[in-house]
């Protein structure tokens, strides 16, 4: 009983392979445009795709690879949307609204109104029951719309960034409302934010550029990833490379840590801690936090540390820090320290890391 | 700018004006309830409801395939459907004439069958829902476009078959624009004149509309034709005040994110 997908859609570039397992719930992270939407649109069977596969507990979703070709419609494929707005029907009672699924599904008006009543109570929303959409806020209207997706039944649910569109109070309430929905339950849910991921889901899958980059178990992706976008989620720095029997010798500059102006004395092997036993020559990285990284104004020396020659890019507040930017590595020092070295964008400086903070797997 | 703003409003609201300055008071009442005009109101009535109806019986599915299908000649065809109403109505009644006429190109067919249409109340509401229909289909197809794709996928998602999709979500959603468009209809129907003349002609009773009682009065009743024309007025201004409301309010489409902003608990 899993999920599996298979999908190439050629005009947005999208080629991905899937599956999960019963109860599974999935995060799907990745840069705007990577193809995240259009992925649930395929496995909703709002998208076409060009080639590919699909089944659902048995059931095929569609079939488009050469044989029969099998084509199941949006509504019966059990495969319940949620997207960033509540798009509930504006002329329904949030109640009807919810009881919407059971009545498709042939259920009688009191008892498809039962069944919404039960999942509106699920989603602590009993009393927004007799309200039209219009009367509701952004973040009730998002609750309604996630018992109306339960009340269907699916038998994969799509969250479509659930949480976007809500304010910065009644996005944690929906997202622990989700957590207790999603448990044990199957789900893939498109996010932007970290947090979602390592609340809801049990895998992360990284989109790039249609493909994925990355997927493995939410902690593990995340303490330890492999792609640079699933590292800046993370806040992580990252550096490519190949593994050495002390560290980790990163791949040649342009690619290279810092961008343009950064790495300027030769690539020097990295120092850091193995978390596998290495094995030299392996493709790896290299990962550190910003808060990891001090700044100096001259390259420093002694002790096992590493420097990065850069040029700063840009000053942000970061809680009661200050994240400086070079290139695509960040360090956070205090906003003393940052007057002292007198940084700004165009500014060179040395990013130094003490080898004990880096941590080396294969990639 | 002003100036020019008032001149046209003048143009528009001073023949309404004249219309009210000319009419016979006293006998006013007389005038609009003499035998010929009940007639010919309660004829207009008839068959303007009667075309209304058809005009959504065949609307309702041509503004559905423009809006929502994907075909070729899609483009085409939607401007096609807008002809009537640039057309002289004459026109209109002389084409219709040639279709259901009896030497027409299925009047032919008919008259075999022993059905004349020209000529008949039925040739009346042909004429008025030829004019129509453009109204009905293009204020349709506007709220069809305006938004729903997105309501029609998430009810899809959900496990609704197509027809219960239209049913439960696309029609309830174009409502508003379905009713302004049937209104419009109606008032077009009502007003309909040339193609009415030239296809079903002017018999008392039969096919002489209130539009046609009033040109015949105008040659012999002044008087008469001026009270019948503060009649069709009085219902013009009905029919706007019913359809239009105005930029600002809400009306025919649903907005594109009813949802997003907070409306916090009002009740």
């Amino acid at each position: 009983m899993t999920f599996t997908l298979d999908a190439v859609v050629a005009d947005r570039g999208l080629d991905v392979s899937l599956t999960l397992g019963v109860g599974e719930t999935v995060a799907i992270l990745g840069p705007n445009g990577a193809g995240k939407s259009t992925l649930l649109s395929v496995i909703a069977g709002l998208v076409r795709p060009d080639a590919g596969t699909a089944a659902l507990d048995g059931r095929p979703l569609f079939h488009l690879d050469g044989g029969r070709t099998v084509w199941t419609p949006p509504h019966r494929r059990g495969t319940a949307l949620l997207a960033q707005e509540a798009l509930l029907f504006p002329h329904l009672t949030a109640l009807d609204n919810v009881a919407f699924g059971p009545r498709s599904a042939g259920a009688g008006r009191a008892a498809a109104r039962d069944a919404a009543a039960r999942w509106l109570a699920e989603v602590e929303a009993t009393d927004l029951a007799g309200r039209r959409p219009g009367e509701l806020s952004g973040g009730q209207a998002q609750r309604v719309a996630v018992a109306r997706a339960l009340a269907a039944d699916p038998g994969l649910l799509l969250l479509d960034e659930p949480m976007a569109a809500l304010d910065v109070h009644a996005a944690p309430l929906l997202r622990r409302l989700l957590k207790r929905v999603l448990t044990g339950r199957r789900a893939i849910i498109v996010t932007h934010d970290v947090l979602d991921a390592y609340m809801l889901a049990d895998t992360v899958v990284v989109l790039e550029a249609g493909r994925i980059v990355e997927q493995g178990p939410t902690r593990e992706v995340l303490t330890r990833p492999r792609s640079r976008f699933a590292a800046g989620l993370a806040g992580l720095n990252l550096i490519p490379g190949t593994v050495t029997a002390a560290g980790l010798l990163p791949d040649q500059a342009g690619e290279g840590p810092g961008g343009s102006g950064a790495q300027s004395s030769p690539v020097t092997e990295l120092a850091g801690r193995h978390e596998d036993t290495p094995i030299p020559g392996q493709a790896g990285v290299a990962a550190f936090p910003p808060s990891a990284v001090s700044v100096f104004p001259d390259q420093p020396h002694g002790s096992p540390r590493n420097a990065f020659a850069v040029t700063v890019t840009d000053l942000e507040p970061h809680g009661d820090q200050i994240r400086v930017r070079a290139g695509d590595l960040a360090a956070d020092i205090t906003p003393a320290a940052s007057a002292d070295l007198s940084l700004a964008p165009g500014v060179r400086a040395y990013f130094v890391v003490k080898a004990a903070a880096v941590a080396i797997y294969p990639a | 700018m002003a100036a020019l703003a008032v001149v046209a409003a003048a143009f528009i609201l001073l023949p309404l004006a004249a219309v009210v300055a000319r009419v016979d008071w006293p006998n006013f009442l007389p005038l609009v309830t003499s035998d010929a005009s009940l007639t010919a109101l309660g004829l207009s009535l008839r068959t303007a409801a009667a075309s209304t109806v058809v005009c959504i019986l065949l609307g309702v599915p041509l503004a559905l395939v423009l809006a929502r299908g994907e075909f070729p000649g899609q483009r085409l065809l939607r401007s096609f459907v807008l002809l009537p109403l640039v057309l002289p109505p004459v026109v209109g009644g002389i084409a219709l004439l040639y279709t259901f006429g009896r030497q027409g190109l299925l009047g032919r067919g008919l008259e075999v069958a022993g059905i004349q249409i020209a000529f008949s109340t039925t040739a009346v509401v042909l004429a008025q829902t030829f004019v129509a229909l453009p109204f009905l289909v293009v204020s349709l197809e506007g709220a069809l476009r305006a938004g729903g794709q997105r309501y029609e996928a998430v009810a899809a998602t959900l496990g609704a078959r197509p027809g219960t999709v239209l049913r439960r979500v696309t029609l309830p959603l174009v409502l508003p624009g379905l009713a302004s468009g049937a209104v419009l209809s109606f008032a077009r129907s009502l007003g309909e004149f040339g193609a009415t003349l030239t296809f079903a002609g002017s018999l008392q009773g039969i096919t002489r509309t209130l539009p046609l009682e009033i040109y015949l009065q105008r040659e012999t009743d002044a008087d008469a034709a001026v009270a019948l024309s503060l009649l069709l007025v009085a219902v013009a201004v009905i029919v706007v005040g019913v359809s239009y409301r105005g930029p600002g309010t809400p009306s025919a489409a649903p907005s594109r994110t009813p949802n997003a902003e907070p409306a916090e608990a009002t009740r």
